[in-house]
């Protein structure tokens, strides 16, 4: 036995563990400021205050809260996922079960692929080419249909690679039945899936509620509580986007307190969709 | 036993799987209410044969079978021919156990709602019958509606064969049905077969030897894609004609 050689590749593995470890911690070390920065600031301005009250008119009046941004966001995004959801599944179905075989799936799921990283800013853009001009103004609606944009190439994505990891046995035995396709998806295929597909939606849901760009001119903001989707709404990343910038000690805290509301709510929906994941140690 | 009702015949089968041809020329009977064993060697085509005749393969577009399959005079492979129904009446069964993501009862129910509307009281009858005929009922009467894939691996496979007889199809296709599964569930697995006879045209493709003689009435011998022989199940394994046929049944490979 070579004893130089063992020793050289012992020497070599220890360094390139050493390489790893030092990589995770640089990163872990970055998240972990961010993350305490954000505690600390935060936790100062959460109370109830912050959850019932809408945004205090300027000149940065002391007190006032986020509520109406909150529901603004509850709307926009609810409204974005019921809409580019189904549109994503189905998509998302073609490609693993209809179109498999066929050239039309490659060109959709690259497409696909390039929406999913696309910028998007580029979706707030489009929508506001699509929706905003031809309305002659901002309003929630037009913020949905861009969050909607959004969520589609995700769920696509992710309802594909779930439907995928089915074996083709169950697909077998199924049309072995004389069970048409449709119908194999349906009672067979989506039941199957239907743990990695939900974590796919809680996962599209979390990126959609920190997402500002698509929101900046599509529903713009508003001050105040507004129900009505044909009109400009508030939102979480847009309205701590806007405090955040603002001379006033106060509304600076709202930003705060604000974006640490949004991380643990997204932080919330990340850990529910992994637990959703069959087979992942918890 | 040569004068029987033949249910379905092979007719100058080629079949491919791209450009790799994987049947050549293959002519072959199936007597109705007789066990057909198909044997041979790893990669001798004779999965593909089964796979051909209620042309499952279809789903992948890349392979393809050109030649006669008829059955009862009607050539399935026939374009014209509705591919749904004809797989509603050739019951198959994979060599894993497949059981779907719902209960045992729903496992049976799924291809019988395809194809008829039940009464509730009538389609019980029908899960219950079919779970008898699998020999199955005894061990899972009490738990119709736990998961399927709570089942053992022999029950899975009995669950599997319960719900290809549930639809009463004509024919049942039985792809290495016991190769995943321990003495005691084989034993079961081939009675049920013996006991399915009755009613059935049974195809059942096996590399096991034993298997083929205690099941089959007639076996074909299939080497690198051609049907080599076929005949009696006594006969060939008394008397084979081949000697690929004859190296094969006493051991020298496969």
């Amino acid at each position: 036995m070579d004893k130089g050689l063992y020793l050289r590749r012992r020497l070599s593995a220890q360094f390139n563990l050493g390489l790893a470890s030092a990589s995770a911690v640089f990163g872990l070390v970055w998240l972990g400021l961010i993350l305490w920065g954000l505690v600390y600031n935060g936790m100062k301005g959460i109370n109830i205050d912050l959850f019932t009250l809408e945004t205090p008119p300027p000149p940065g009046d002391e007190g006032g809260g986020m509520a109406n941004a909150m529901v603004g966001s509850l709307i926009m995004v609810s409204i974005g996922t019921v809409v580019g959801t189904p549109i994503g599944i189905f998509a998302g179905t073609y490609l693993a079960e209809f179109g498999r075989f066929t050239r039309l799936a490659v060109v959709v799921r690259t497409l696909n692929d390039i929406l999913l990283s696309a910028p998007s800013i580029v979706v707030g853009l489009f929508v506001y080419e699509l929706v905003v001009k031809p309305m002659g103004h901002f309003s929630a609606f037009a913020g949905a249909i861009s969050l909607a944009v959004i969520v589609i190439p995700v769920v696509v994505r992710t309802t594909e690679n779930m439907l995928l990891l089915i074996p083709d046995s169950q697909r077998e035995a199924s049309a072995a039945l004389g069970v048409p396709t449709s119908v194999t998806v349906r009672k067979v295929l989506w039941p199957a899936a239907r743990a990695g597909m939900l974590t796919g939606i809680l996962l599209a849901v979390a990126r959609i509620a920190g997402e500002t760009a698509p929101l900046l001119f599509t529903a713009l903001n508003n001050q105040f509580w507004s129900f009505d989707l044909n009109q400009p709404m508030a939102s979480m990343p847009k309205m701590i986007f806007d405090m955040a910038l603002s001379p006033y000690k106060a509304w600076q805290q709202l930003a705060w307190s604000g974006a640490l509301v949004v991380t643990a709510t997204v932080l919330l929906l990340s850990i529910i969709a992994r637990l959703l994941v069959p087979g992942t140690k918890r | 036993m040569s004068d029987d009702a033949v249910k379905i015949a092979v007719r100058n089968l080629d079949f491919f799987y791209g450009k790799n041809q994987a049947l050549k020329a293959v002519n072959m009977p199936l007597y109705k209410n007789r066990v057909t064993a198909i044997m041979g060697p790893s990669g001798c085509g004779k999965s593909t044969l089964l796979r051909v005749l209620n042309r499952i393969y279809e789903l992948y577009p890349e392979q393809r079978a050109t030649g006669e399959v008829l059955m009862d005079g009607v050539n399935l492979l026939d374009p014209k021919v509705d591919i749904n129904l004809l797989r509603a009446h050739i019951g198959m069964v994979f060599q894993k156990p497949t059981p779907f993501p719902m209960s045992i009862f729903e496992n049976i129910a799924y291809g019988i709602r395809l194809y008829e509307k039940l009464p509730g009281t009538q389609l019980r009858e029908r899960v219950e019958e079919a779970l008898q005929r699998a020999a199955l009922w005894e061990e899972v009467r009490h738990k119709l509606n736990a998961s399927g894939l709570s089942l053992s691996g022999g029950q899975q496979q009995r669950l599997c064969i319960a719900r290809s007889v549930a639809t009463r199809p004509e024919v049942i296709l039985l792809d290495e049905p016991a190769s995943a599964l321990d003495p005691i569930s084989t034993a079961k697995v081939e009675e049920t077969i013996d006991e399915l006879k009755h009613d059935y045209t049974i195809a059942i493709v096996t590399h096991n030897l034993q298997q083929a003689a205690r099941v089959s009435q007639h076996v074909a011998f299939m080497y690198l894609g051609e049907l080599v022989e076929y005949g009696e199940t006594a006969e060939v394994f008394a008397n084979p004609q081949d000697p690929r046929t004859k190296n094969f049944i006493t051991g020298r490979f496969g």
